[in-house]
This record gives C-alpha cells, sequence and structure tokens, in this order.
C-alpha cells in the first residue's frame, strides 16, 4: 500500500498551479459570469495542452486515459483557482462516450479526441437524475444529454437561469425529437458511470476550493488587527479555523479512495466510495466557506472581494451531480 | 497510489481473524472498569499474548510479532471486527511502551514490557493534578532526590485504570527552583508501584459510576533510579517526543471505528424506519467518519513507511475521532429508542450494554489526551500557522 500523491502527480499539480497562478483566473471568471468568454475559452486551451481533459478521454481517442486519480488531482487545482467553465461536465460527457464505446456503440468517437484536445467544450446533462440544467450550454460546442436510457443532442437551450454563483451559467437543453444518438441499457449504464466521474470531480474540485478558502483566510486573521493584535491570535478564531482544516483533511483521503475505486471494477463500492468523497469533500468546502465569510467581516460579505468568486460556488457544488441528502442515501444503500 | 495489501498481510490478516475466531469469548466480558471485568480483561491480556496478539508491533524478544504499522493496522481492524474484549493494557501499550522504544534503557524494556504483554502488570498514567489539566507543565508533584533513587509526594488525578492497577507512570517536577517562564524545565518522567507505601489510591466513579480512574495520594513515596525514564529533568520531552509520531495514529485505531460503524449500519437495517431520513444521514455520516479516519491513517502510515513523519498532524486525529465517536454512539442510542437508555447492566440492554458503555466512554473523547481545545490550538499554531495567543 502507498497511499500517497507520488512524485508525477505531484510536479503535475505544480505545473498546474503555476499556469493558472499566472492566468489571473479572478478576471477570468468575472468575464466568464458576464458572458464574455474568450478569455476563458484561451484558458481552456492551456489546461487542454496540459493534459487536462485528456486525463478522461482513452489512448485509442487520442487521450492519457482514463487516469481517475490524475483527476483527482488536476481538479482539485482546478478548484483552488476557480477555473469556470464546464469542466466537471466535459469530463464526464467524455466518460459516457468511452464507456459507450467499449460496449460497441461508437457515436462518442468523433467527439472525444476533439474533448482531449481542447477543441471542443462539452457541456452534460442527466435532467431526470440530477438537475433539469446543463452548465454553460450557452457556451459549449457541444450539450449531450441523457434522459434515461436515451442520449440526444441539444439542439439549442433556454434562457440562462442565473445561479447563485454567477459563474455558472445555467440553461435547459433543448434536445432533438428525431432519431436519439444511442438509446438502450448501455446508455442508462454509461450515464450513471458518467456521473459518477461528474460526482469525483466535483468534489475534488471543491476540496482545492475549500483549502484556497481557508488559506487566504489564515493569511487575513494574521494580518487584520483589532484590539492591538491580530485577530488570529484569538481562540474563537483559531479553533473556527482548526476545524475548517480537520473537514478538508479528512475530505482529501475519501477523494482519492473515490478515484482508485473508479479506475476499479466494483461498481457498487464505486458509488459508496463517490458518494462518500462528494458529500464530504462538498461539505467541507462549504464550511470553509462560512467560515471564511465570518473571518473576513463585513468584507468576506461584499461581492467586490474576489474571495466571492470562491464563497459563492462552495454552495452551487454542494448540490452539484449528488445532494448531500443522495450522497448519504448511497452510502447505505448500494 | 494504492490502497492494496501484500500477499503476506493479507495471511496475517487470516491468520489474525482465524485466532481471533477461535479465542474471543462468546459473551462480552464484564465491564473492565469493575474489579472483576478487570480481571476478566487482564486474563484476556494472558490469553492474547500466548499466541503473541497483545502487542504485535513489538520485537518479538519482548512478546511481539515485530508487526508493521500497517499489520498492526489490519491487526486492530480484526480485532474490533471480532467483537473482542477493550484492552485494559491500553495505557501501557500505547502510551508507556512507545517512550521506553524511544528513551527507556535495554534494562527497563527487559524488565518492563515483558509482564506488561502479559498483562501481569497493568499500567495506569499519572498526569494531571487538581491544578495542572490542560496547562499539565504547570504540575506540582514533587519527585525529591534521595540516596540511589527519588521521593514522589503530591497528588495525581484522573488517573485512568488506577482504581485496579498495579503501577503508574507520569511526570513529576524534579528541579523546583523552575523559571516561571519556563515550566516545561525541571519535571522528570518516572514509573512507580501502586501498591508502594506511602500510595493511597481513591477511586473515583466516572458519569455511570465506574471507578474508571483515581486520584493518587503520594507521600514520599521510594523510587529507584532504574525507574526514570530518559534523563532527570527532561521529563517533558521524553512524554511529548512520542506524543507526535507513530503514537498519533496508534492511540486510537480506525479498527475500532470501522467495525463500530458496521454495528450501526446492521442496526439502521434491522430496526430503522426508512422513512426517518435525518436518523439515516447520522448513520451515513458515521460510516462516512469511520471511513475517512480509516483513509487517513493509510495516508499516515503511507507516509511513515515512506520515511516521513506525522507531527502536529495527530492533533487532526484527536479531534476527529473522539468527535465521531460521540456522534456515533449517540446515532446508536437514538436508533434504539426507548432501549437506548438502558445502563449497560439493564439485562434488556441490546448487544449485552455495548451501545450504552461505548457511549459512557467515548464521553470522555474530547477530554484526555489533550483536550480538544489544546488540539485545535495546536492546529492553528503549528499546521496553520497563527500566532499564539492567550489559551
Amino acid at each position: 500500500m502507498k497511499f500517497l500523491v507520488d512524485d508525477e502527480q505531484h510536479d503535475f499539480a505544480r505545473s498546474l498551479d503555476t499556469l493558472l497562478h499566472a492566468a489571473d483566473t479572478p478576471a477570468v471568471v468575472r468575464a466568464w459570469s458576464g458572458g464574455e468568454p474568450a478569455a476563458g475559452r484561451a484558458l481552456w486551451e492551456r489546461l487542454a495542452r496540459a493534459g487536462v481533459f485528456a486525463l478522461a478521454v482513452p489512448e485509442r481517442y487520442e487521450g492519457l486515459g482514463p487516469l481517475p486519480v490524475e483527476l483527482a488531482v488536476a481538479f482539485e487545482r482546478l478548484g483552488r483557482h476557480a477555473v469556470p467553465g464546464p469542466v466537471v461536465e466535459t469530463v464526464a460527457a467524455a466518460a459516457f462516450w468511452d464507456r459507450l464505446g467499449q460496449r460497441g456503440v461508437e457515436v462518442g468517437a468523433a467527439w472525444l479526441p476533439s474533448l482531449a484536445s481542447g477543441k471542443t467544450m462539452a457541456s452534460y446533462g442527466m435532467p431526470s437524475a440530477f438537475s433539469p440544467y446543463a452548465l454553460d450550454a450557452d457556451t459549449a460546442d457541444v450539450v449531450l444529454v441523457v434522459d434515461g436510457d436515451t442520449a440526444r443532442l441539444a439542439e439549442t437551450t433556454g434562457p440562462v437561469q442565473p445561479s447563485a454563483d454567477p459563474v455558472r451559467r445555467l440553461a435547459r437543453p433543448v434536445v432533438s425529437t428525431g432519431e436519439p444518438l444511442a438509446r438502450g441499457p448501455a446508455v442508462a449504464e454509461a450515464a450513471e458511470y458518467a456521473a459518477e466521474y461528474a460526482a469525483l470531480a466535483t468534489a475534488a474540485q471543491a476540496l482545492g476550493l475549500g483549502r484556497a478558502l481557508l488559506e487566504r483566510t489564515v493569511g487575513y486573521v494574521r494580518q487584520r488587527t483589532q484590539f492591538g493584535v491580530p485577530i488570529g491570535t484569538f481562540q474563537a478564531v483559531k479553533h473556527r479555523l482548526a476545524d475548517t482544516l480537520v473537514a478538508l483533511e479528512f475530505a482529501q483521503p475519501l477523494v482519492y479512495s473515490a478515484a482508485l475505486a473508479l479506475a476499479g471494477t466494483d461498481r457498487a463500492a464505486t458509488a459508496r466510495e463517490v458518494a462518500a468523497a462528494k458529500v464530504t469533500a462538498c461539505e467541507a468546502a462549504y464550511t470553509a466557506s462560512r467560515t471564511a465569510l465570518h473571518l473576513h467581516g463585513a468584507l468576506g460579505y461584499t461581492e467586490e472581494l474576489d474571495l466571492s468568486l470562491w464563497i459563492r460556488k462552495a454552495r452551487a457544488l454542494r448540490t452539484a451531480w449528488g445532494t448531500p441528502s443522495r450522497c448519504r442515501a448511497r452510502v447505505l444503500l448500494t | 497510489m494504492d490502497l492494496d495489501f501484500t500477499a503476506a498481510e493479507d495471511a496475517f490478516r487470516a491468520e489474525a481473524r482465524a485466532w481471533l475466531r477461535a479465542k474471543v469469548p462468546a459473551t462480552p466480558l464484564p465491564s473492565l472498569e469493575t474489579a472483576d471485568g478487570f480481571a476478566a480483561h487482564r486474563e484476556w491480556e494472558a490469553t492474547l499474548h500466548t499466541d503473541r496478539w497483545s502487542a504485535v508491533n513489538w520485537p518479538q524478544e519482548y512478546g511481539g510479532r515485530g508487526a508493521s504499522l500497517l499489520q498492526w493496522l489490519i491487526f486492530e481492524e480484526e480485532y474490533y471486527a471480532a467483537g473482542a474484549p477493550g484492552r485494559v493494557s491500553q495505557n501501557g501499550i500505547s502510551l508507556l511502551a512507545p517512550t521506553l522504544f524511544d528513551h527507556g534503557t535495554a534494562e527497563q524494556r527487559a524488565r518492563v514490557l515483558p509482564p506488561m504483554a502479559r498483562g501481569d502488570v497493568v499500567w495506569a498514567q499519572a498526569w494531571s493534578e487538581p491544578e495542572a489539566g490542560s496547562d499539565l507543565a504547570s504540575l506540582r508533584s514533587t519527585a525529591v532526590r534521595a540516596d540511589g533513587g527519588w521521593r514522589l509526594s503530591g497528588l495525581k488525578t484522573w488517573s485512568s485504570r488506577a482504581a485496579f492497577a498495579d503501577r503508574a507512570f507520569g511526570l513529576f517536577r524534579s528541579d523546583p527552583d523552575k523559571d516561571a517562564d519556563r515550566p516545561h524545565r525541571g519535571l522528570t518522567y518516572l514509573m512507580f508501584p501502586l501498591d508502594a507505601e506511602g500510595v493511597t489510591v481513591r477511586p473515583i466513579g466516572r458519569l455511570d459510576g465506574k471507578p474508571a480512574f483515581a486520584e493518587l495520594f503520594l507521600d514520599g513515596v521510594f523510587v529507584p533510579d532504574e525507574d526514570v525514564i530518559g534523563e532527570p529533568g527532561q521529563g517533558w520531552r521524553v512524554a511529548m517526543s512520542t506524543a507526535a509520531n507513530e503514537r498519533g495514529l496508534t492511540l486510537r485505531s480506525p479498527g475500532r471505528f470501522i467495525a463500530a460503524a458496521e454495528r450501526l449500519r446492521g442496526l439502521w437495517d434491522e430496526r430503522a424506519d426508512p422513512a426517518d431520513t435525518a436518523l439515516r444521514d447520522r448513520v451515513a455520516d458515521a460510516v462516512i467518519g469511520a471511513r475517512a479516519y480509516q483513509l487517513f491513517t493509510f495516508a499516515g502510515a503511507s507516509r511513515i513507511a515512506a520515511g516521513g513523519s506525522i507531527g502536529a498532524e495527530s492533533s487532526l486525529n484527536k479531534v476527529f475521532w473522539s468527535e465521531l465517536d460521540i456522534a456515533l454512539h449517540e446515532t446508536a442510542l437514538d436508533l434504539l429508542g426507548p432501549l437506548g437508555e438502558l445502563s449497560d447492566e439493564a439485562t434488556d440492554a441490546p448487544a449485552h450494554g455495548s451501545w450504552s458503555e461505548g457511549y459512557t466512554f467515548s464521553l470522555a473523547g474530547p477530554l484526555y489526551a489533550g483536550t480538544n481545545e489544546i488540539q485545535r490550538d495546536i492546529i492553528a499554531e503549528r499546521l496553520l500557522g497563527l500566532p499564539k495567543g492567550r489559551r
């Protein structure tokens, strides 16, 4: 057993950090929220060149994967820097098409290489199982919608419904009424598999988001002075931050364990592990967001401070790809 | 990255499982916090020792199996999954023994460890005093130089297991001219018999009345030099060096919580109202928490195996498992409904009272081995880098 991130994975994470740090993601996020995706698309291509999306695409479709552990490592970084766009949905679409291809239904062959290369940005929705909305459906190049055992592409999308996290541009996909892309039990199974990838990527993203919130808040309480001392001197402040670290530290191994389960073949174990990781990481990130908001005082309640980009996302990720209640039920029922 | 066990580790697990299946008493032993229970648990330690299962991670020469940290974790998983008795020798094995391995002499290890492994000598701890709890370094019990040793005087309290144990270990002030700003200096780590002349043991009933701990009145108790661990005056360093590192991982093994969470899941399957999703969520959280603790420990063990170490991170552990333990048992008692209030001594109590006993035991978790407030201070200051402040 070596339940540790290895050197190569560390280096990969570090290189993504460098790339994202230089990208000034808060500005990219604000532009994306305002319906100006150019900077986001440029960042997307850089992430693709770094290999992020190829991790979800198998080698026979010009990818590197599927490598769920590396995906978890990468998505933790994307979360840390609050990268905008349908990153989770693109990975889920790749997982869906890959799985279907393994069952001999090759409808994704045209898409997978361009998902890996970053040329195509995909959104993915499962309206009856999860949300009626597809993330960034107005910007994505292709919107895949799986309802039960039927997969279709969206022809158009409804109006953007603003999310509490404005960077998440939600819209109802309007699917074609003609012959579906694919139909049958293999579609339903591939969709479930894709949903596990979506949940894992969301959990990893949440973990990174939570860590970024904690780091910023620790930095703030060290320099913010009241009663003549940094407020980080006070136990009431310290203990809240300590509890936030505890929550994040114990969510981390669940995320890696879920990734390992996804790399294996035990589907019931995968469902349990992914659900445990999803609820724990998202709750930890949400705890971190409440801590960050509170310890920044009224500043933390403002839109202007970039912290708000992370705070608002923490709430949205909590329910994306598996509500806390659904996840807890899956831990016990599968 | 992997979570795989080697063939040798699987074989070790199978051996432990088979042995436990054959030997674990069918009916739980009486509570180890009672005279009868203590004696029965002591006997169980001897049974464990017969086949070298009482201290698996010790070297063979002291009665262990030289097991790796991972093998120890495997043993603990099997131990608690088998419903085996609580460990009356826990204080000695997980607190004193690692200190002796790091700071004791060969003579001390040869003299102290084998009887500990057999359960012949059960150890109590003697840290806290009425005026020295979280601020342990302010302790006032003294060790005064005497011919060939030291004389101990003062009052120790909350001494776990001391009502029935044989010997105790703890810290004493050997240099009374302490610098007020550096109370950690001038302390000495000593071992002493609880039946020595000058020792009076007054048992204290814990919340359910069982004498789980005691006050120790010490009046010039003689301790020979051979029972000092490490250098006189260096006791704080000796005590704290093993407080972190491996012991941070081994004070409460994940196996204990995995087994309890599995029993809780069983209770849910058996008794729950499926519509009660609030309770279902709490059961799920306990199952997830136990798994998280297990995985966190595997990561720590992997780090140690790769040459790393665990320092202040052990404070994360302490906060996590102590709160998990309470939440898990509260959930079980709620699931039991009207039977949940029965004491572990009630003949009607489900699972031989183990939920009630476990709940009472869990309530002390956030208090002992450094309160969770102290742990959170450590996390904030040493892991997050926040400035020191008033406690």
